[in-house]
């Protein structure tokens, strides 16, 4: 087994970025979906039935992106996963009720009778709703280390605001690439004002972030790492002017470039991503538990390895069958 | 308070599990007769396997939405109650439930939208193709799951170091000695759950008119496969409870109420057992029987739960009265769905009629059976669950040793939020079952998973 050197050491960071890219995927794809619930509220029936249809058949195995993340912290650091799922109890909860609402309103406002249907797709966006915020607080928390004081808490209340404002900003792109029409032109009105949501929110953990942890405002600050993270902001700001001005002028003639916000929402948020994980990385939980100290035996991980290393190209590749099948604008879901 | 949390947490997880498990019962096996429709299809090209075929898959997409939500309830529940689990024996629950994640939910969640809403976007052999990976991921994750559940009853494979179990063996592990009793077990149980719903729910559609040829090939399918379902189911459990004597002596003597190790052991039929004197009230009960089923032989010693009451006093087997009327509850509903289907399918049988032959009584009698395999299997979890108490992994840990330190208020807060939930969602789920069976009765098309509402006429919209 001592192929790579000490297995203590790499395994646990295979893990971590296993972990890592499972967390990064959940929040773009699973994003574009809880804020088109989230949009929810602001479409007529019609543009709602299309809304669904252009999420039906993915937010099922865009969802499980979320369990396979959880399942890895729960594998791979189990002391980690009881200290970060105890000290977040309630908002977890509160998240868990929302992806019930959320994933049953699918499937119910189709089938139970018309007049049930607006209860349905007021569970839906309230569903959305729930797990949005709640995910945003948790953010919040964690990057607080995870101690309910009262200045912690208004933080992780911010963060829950910022972090709906900009899963609906990723959920609006996503409907102006899937969508036509009003709809299409609704849909990069809720992007333009969304999209500084997520400006505000990115800014204020990158403000907040190095003031909790002195580690990580060294990491930042000093020479030459500042230049390594150097392109993570300047990027990010690109791209927000890319964006900007390309909603601006939306939507382009015979549809052209209606692709192009969400990749570039896409882009904007493995910025902000990786900038957190420069950060945080040792530390599973910030600056108590590194991945180091949490990690399984590595016999135990190993296996999972194994079946990681077959299984997630598989995955991967399945994935993108299902987005190719899919493709174009979103048309009337039918069972047949 | 420690107390209250660990007994809150209990209630909170036992519902969780309550519900959750309702759905995948239903889909673990719904998935395969989908698959059974559809093959049907392909080669008959007959459209009345298609009817069917897309009536249950609506039920199939229900089902499983349900499942998917409770199930990730489930998984952060591991962390937020119960820490001290994944803490002692993550090294070896860990692997499997990565294993279910990485093999089964993905596979799932995936072809689920093909199978759903591909139909029309695929060649026929893709969505038939779709159709046999759902089915086939829904039974690896039962697969794992039942795995790690065995693992907890009959652990084995493993070395303890530091309070810590570590892997020796995964496939001892793996094919623990509870396992394939277990699993044939579970999935048995949700073929019969498939079979009286689809049995039920085209008696009830047959009932109020609605007498298509869709209705008519599903019903005789579900009749049919429960009867030569059931006597198996009944073998079957009767290896599984064999298997329980041996290796977890003190839920066989909780099930069967028997006190004091003896020979020569009566089968009791009814009794209030009394926890507090340590005996039975109001005992009936056939001579020698329970020794006869557990030894094989009229005078076999079976072991009684005082044997499992340590020299201190401290009481190391289940609360007996759940256990022991769980077990009945689950037995008398196996003998009812016995009678039940093989009377039905003697009718279909003798007067060559098919499914015309059946009496209105037994048609209510199948409306009334649609969820037995609901009442059937919960019965059935409770006696094996509750029954392994105090242990959470027999013999490794307590179930006390895993709760979370969380206050009880919070807990109970929490425990009361998911009921209503579970409350509100289980009436929806039975409400608009029914309801699409009544729908399709009236020859309504239930083809649309969007119905378009009258506003929006095609000319409305010229994005189309």
């Amino acid at each position: 087994m001592n192929y790579f050197g000490d297995p203590t050491i790499w395994l646990p960071f295979v893990f971590a970025a296993l972990m890592g890219v499972s967390i990064l995927i959940y929040v773009i794809l699973d994003g574009f979906d809880l804020g088109v619930g989230v949009l929810f509220p602001f479409a007529n029936n019609d543009e709602k039935d299309k809304m669904i249809a252009s999420i039906g058949p993915f937010w099922d195995a865009n969802e499980t992106w979320l369990v396979l993340a959880v399942g890895l912290l729960l594998v791979a650091f189990p002391s980690a996963h009881g200290a970060i799922l105890t000290a977040l109890y309630l908002p977890v909860a509160i998240m868990l009720i929302g992806l019930i609402l959320r994933g049953v309103a699918f499937e119910f406002r189709a089938k139970a009778p018309a007049p049930h249907k607006r209860l349905w797709n007021n569970a839906f966006f309230a569903g959305s709703l729930m797990t949005s915020l709640s995910q945003g607080f948790m953010l919040g928390m964690y990057v607080m280390g995870l101690e309910w004081t009262l200045a912690n808490v208004g933080f992780a209340i911010l963060t829950a605001v910022f972090l709906t404002v900009g899963y609906s900003f990723i959920g609006a792109t996503w409907i102006i690439h899937k969508t036509s029409a009003r709809l299409q032109a609704k849909a990069v009105e809720w992007a333009k004002g969304g999209i500084w949501g997520l400006v505000l929110g990115i800014g204020a953990i990158s403000l907040a972030t190095p003031f909790v942890s002195t580690r990580i405002f060294d990491k930042w600050f000093s020479w030459p790492e500042a230049l390594y993270l150097s392109p993570l902001p300047i990027l990010s700001a690109v791209l927000v002017g890319w964006l900007w001005s390309m909603l601006r002028k939306m939507p382009y003639a015979e549809d052209r470039r209606s692709w192009q916000p969400f990749a570039g929402a896409t882009a904007l948020w493995v910025m902000a991503f990786g900038g957190m994980a420069y950060s945080f990385y040792p530390y599973v939980v910030p600056e108590q538990i590194t991945i180091y100290e949490a990690a399984s035996a590595p016999e135990s991980l190993f296996i999972i390895l194994i079946g990681t290393c077959i299984v997630l190209p598989t995955i991967m590749g399945y994935t993108i069958l299902s987005y190719v099948i899919f493709r174009g604008k979103a048309t009337e879901l039918r069972y047949d | 308070m420690e107390l209250e949390t660990l007994l809150l947490s209990r209630i909170q997880f036992a519902a969780n599990i309550s519900f959750h498990i309702l759905f995948p019962t239903i889909t673990i096996a719904l998935g395969w007769v989908l698959l059974f429709f559809k093959l049907r299809y392909n080669r008959t090209g007959e459209e009345r396997w298609m009817e069917a075929y897309r009536f249950w898959v609506k039920i199939f997409a229900l089902s499983f939405a349900m499942g998917v939500v409770s199930g990730i309830t489930m998984s952060f529940q591991f962390g937020t109650n119960w820490p001290g689990f994944m803490e002692k024996v993550g090294n070896i629950a860990g692997p499997l439930l990565a294993y279910e994640i990485m093999t089964a939910f993905f596979l799932e969640a995936v072809f689920l939208g093909i199978m759903l809403f591909g139909f029309s976007r695929v060649p026929n052999w893709v969505h038939t193709l779709a159709t046999f990976l759902v089915a086939f991921g829904t039974m690896m994750s039962a697969f794992w799951i039942i795995v790690l559940n065995s693992w907890m009853h009959t652990p084995q494979g493993f070395e303890m170091i530091d309070g810590v179990a570590h892997a020796t063996d995964w496939s001892a592990i793996i094919f623990n000695p509870s396992m394939p009793y277990r699993f044939t077990h579970m999935v048995l149980a949700s073929f019969l759950t498939v079979s009286f719903l689809i049995a039920g729910v085209s008696a009830f559609r047959w009932l109020i008119g609605g007498r298509t040829e869709g209705v008519r090939v599903a019903m005789k399918s579900a009749i049919v496969a429960a009867a030569l379902l059931i006597p198996v189911q009944i073998l079957v459990g009767d290896f599984h409870g064999l298997n329980t004597k041996e290796y977890q002596p003190a839920k066989v003597a909780a099930m069967e109420g028997n006190w004091e190790t003896s020979t020569g052991v009566p089968l009791i039929l009814f009794a209030i057992p009394d926890e507090e004197a340590r005996e039975n009230r109001f005992e009936i009960g056939i001579p020698k029987l329970a020794s006869f089923i557990l030894t094989h032989d009229w005078n076999g010693e079976v072991q009684g739960l005082n044997d499992f009451v340590s020299e201190d006093g401290e009481v190391l087997h289940p609360r007996v009265s759940p256990v022991f009327w769980s077990f009945r509850v689950m037995v008398g509903t196996g003998l009812l769905m016995l009678l039940v289907s093989w009377s039905a399918t003697y009718t279909i049988m003798r007067r060559k009629r098919g499914v015309e032959g059946l009496p209105k009584p037994m048609l209510y009698a199948l409306v009334g059976m649609s969820f037995s395999g609901w009442l059937a299997t919960l019965a059935g979890w409770y006696t094996t669950e509750i029954g392994r108490q105090p242990w959470l992994v027999q013999g490794v840990m307590t179930t006390k040793e895993a709760v979370a330190d969380v206050p009880a208020p919070m807990v109970l807060t929490t425990l009361i939020a998911y009921l209503v939930v579970y409350a509100g969602l289980l009436t929806a789920y039975i409400f608009v079952i029914f309801y699409l069976a009544r729908k399709t009765s009236r020859g309504e098309d239930i083809g649309t998973q969007i119905a378009p509402s009258p506003a929006a006429a095609p000319k409305a919209m010229p994005a189309e």
